[in-house]
């Protein structure tokens, strides 16, 4: 199989979904005798196309036309690579980038896509898939009809590809710019400053629920633990809807899907749209004053208490060691 | 500007019941299942009656559904909330994205519609694709994950959730604009109006009059529940946890 790794980046460093992407496709293409390529696209790109040859071989797609990832251009550029290098497989990180733009390119394709896929097999050299459904209540086994196809794997299922000692080849890829769409036009985005790692790439995640009260209280206990554990700050649903917590701070089914070695739900009962979102954490810790709060259900170790008494403890306690 | 908006929506099993697999794992257990319109879709309803609210202009707003003649009662909410018109595309076979998008795109095309507000994803297969298929069969641009519409000189101005924070576009009308939790909270509808509602028609087209064969994309092989539970360790304070943490766990 012809595999085709669609990047993510921020402009200087690769999101670490793509290395898990990039994973997941060497796994197929070992099963398949097959080869991986990893798209870069984007304008004055060389750092994050360097990094991606430390991990696959790429292919580098560098326009000022390029700057911002509209769906429209970026999409017209992924098919026109896809079919112009006979790829057989797309795949990229299921992210809000990848659900817009290569969901955007799928549609160009031809439409044989499975989205937030978390397991695989090859049979007869035909890939069947595993995917939740219904907000991760049910895990579906799928297999896609059609050519190319278009796969996006949850990050957290798969382990990200390590860099190898030789870096691979840069192909530099032009394009046609008179070509692309020109209907969406980019005016900004508002990106959080924050000292703390991504939710979604750190290691530990604190998170925080209605039990707590304010933002003063939200950056004290949930961004006091985190900082003490070197982790990123999380929150359920409910805080964002109170205005305490932003937007992008929502893990669950429809906020963001984390998978860290170690999640701390800190008065969280365990709505099954929030479970959905987490509850593939390796370790998960839930701190409660409700013994039979929901999230027990799901984690390894439960602490049932005030958290405004037990995470001041803790971060002491932590802080003493 | 006189404006049709298109609302596609989806029925789906009602997000707070438990879902049952049947015994062979085929699919889910229908049986007594209650069905809503799908919450995302009813956050686009909702976002086209209040385009219609403030503007100066005519603004229709079409409900469309495919499904069975069960869907009936989901397109009726639609109207019971203010939806000018509900459609129902007659079509018995479970669709995959791509096709509920090639359906979507002649419905589009026959309505000479302005605009298509369709939620981000359905809650029951979670997909997250037939908006996107539906801008990429229609070449009109996209706006996915919207928390904040504007009207603007030059098109739509939209804010978009995304990883990184909020995005803000302005695309050319006709668009395609998927909405996310944030961008409204559905009304309710008044029993007067539910009543109403009962009377008003539903359009029905059946889908071999649209002139398309089903492509099927997607062949679902198996479907199970996977168990979730962890044996949780009730610890007896701060103290404890931190151990277990360090020693037994080795995360910290």
């Amino acid at each position: 199989m012809r595999i085709l790794v669609v990047a993510e980046h921020d402009t200087e460093v690769l999101r670490s979904g793509t290395r898990s992407a990039v994973a997941f496709a060497n796994s197929v293409a070992a099963q398949t005798d097959g080869e991986v390529e990893c798209l870069v696209i984007g304008h004055r790109i060389a750092s994050v196309a360097k990094e991606a040859a430390s991990i696959s071989k790429v292919l580098c797609l560098d326009s000022e036309s390029l700057t911002a990832p509209v769906a429209d251009r970026y999409a017209r550029v992924i098919a026109d690579v896809t079919i112009q290098r006979k790829i057989d497989l797309v795949v990229a990180a299921s992210t809000s980038y990848a659900k817009d733009v290569v969901g955007r390119a799928a549609g160009l394709l031809g439409g044989s896509m499975a989205s937030d896929v978390v397991g695989h097999t090859v049979q007869d050299d035909k890939l069947v898939l595993r995917r939740p459904m219904f907000a991760g209540a049910v895990t579906a086994t799928v297999t896609l009809i059609g050519h190319p196809q278009i796969i996006t794997i949850r990050g957290s299922a798969y382990e990200p590809a390590v860099a190898s000692v030789d870096e691979s080849e840069i192909i530099t890829v032009d394009i046609d710019e008179s070509s692309l769409p020109n209907h969406i036009s980019f005016e900004k985005i508002e990106t959080r400053s924050s000292h703390r790692p991504d939710v979604t790439e750190s290691r530990i995640v604190v998170s925080g629920g209605r039990a707590i009260k304010n933002s003063d209280d939200f950056e004290r206990l949930v961004g006091g633990l985190a900082d003490q554990l070197g982790g990123a700050t999380g929150s359920s649903r409910a805080l964002v809807d109170a205005g305490i917590t932003p937007n992008d701070f929502q893990v669950g089914q429809t906020g963001k899907i984390v998978a860290p070695e170690l999640y701390i739900a800190m008065g969280i009962s365990g709505a099954v749209q929030h479970l959905a979102g987490m509850k593939n954490s390796k370790v998960i810790v839930a701190i409660n004053n409700d013994p039979d709060a929901p999230m027990f259900e799901v984690a390894d170790y439960g602490l049932v208490g005030d958290l405004y008494e037990l995470v001041p403890q803790l971060i002491e306690k932590l802080h003493a060691e | 500007m006189n404006m049709k908006i298109l609302v596609p929506t989806k029925r789906v099993p009602d997000t707070d019941q438990k879902i049952r697999i049947r015994p062979d794992g085929s699919g889910i257990d229908e049986e007594n299942l209650p069905y809503v319109v799908n919450p995302f879709d009813a956050i686009a309803v909702e976002e086209a009656l209040r385009i219609r609210e403030n503007s100066n202009d005519e603004v229709e707003v079409l409900a469309v559904g495919i499904g069975s003649d069960d869907y009936e009662r989901e397109l009726r909410t639609s109207l019971a909330i203010g939806a000018d018109r509900a459609m129902l595309i007659e079509c018995a076979a479970a669709l995959d994205s791509w096709n509920v998008a090639r359906i979507l795109s002649v419905i589009v095309q026959r309505e000479q519609a302005d605009l298509v507000l369709m939620g981000k994803q359905a809650v029951d297969d979670d997909s997250n694709q037939a908006g996107q298929f539906l801008a990429a069969l229609l070449d009109w641009p996209q706006a996915t994950f919207a928390s904040k519409l504007d009207f603007t000189e030059n098109g739509l101005r939209v804010a978009r959730e995304t990883d990184a924070g909020i995005e803000t576009v302005v695309v050319r009308l006709p668009a395609v604009v998927t909405t996310d939790l944030r961008l409204n909270e559905p009304r309710y509808a008044s029993l007067p109006n539910i009543l109403r509602a009962r009377k008003k028609t539903i359009e029905r087209l059946e889908f071999q009059q649209l002139g398309l064969e089903i492509e099927p994309r997607i062949q679902l092989l198996h479907m199970e529940v996977l168990s979730t539970g962890r044996n949780c360790i009730r610890v007896s304070g701060v103290d404890e946890l931190v151990v277990r943490l360090r020693d037994e766990a080795k995360v910290i």
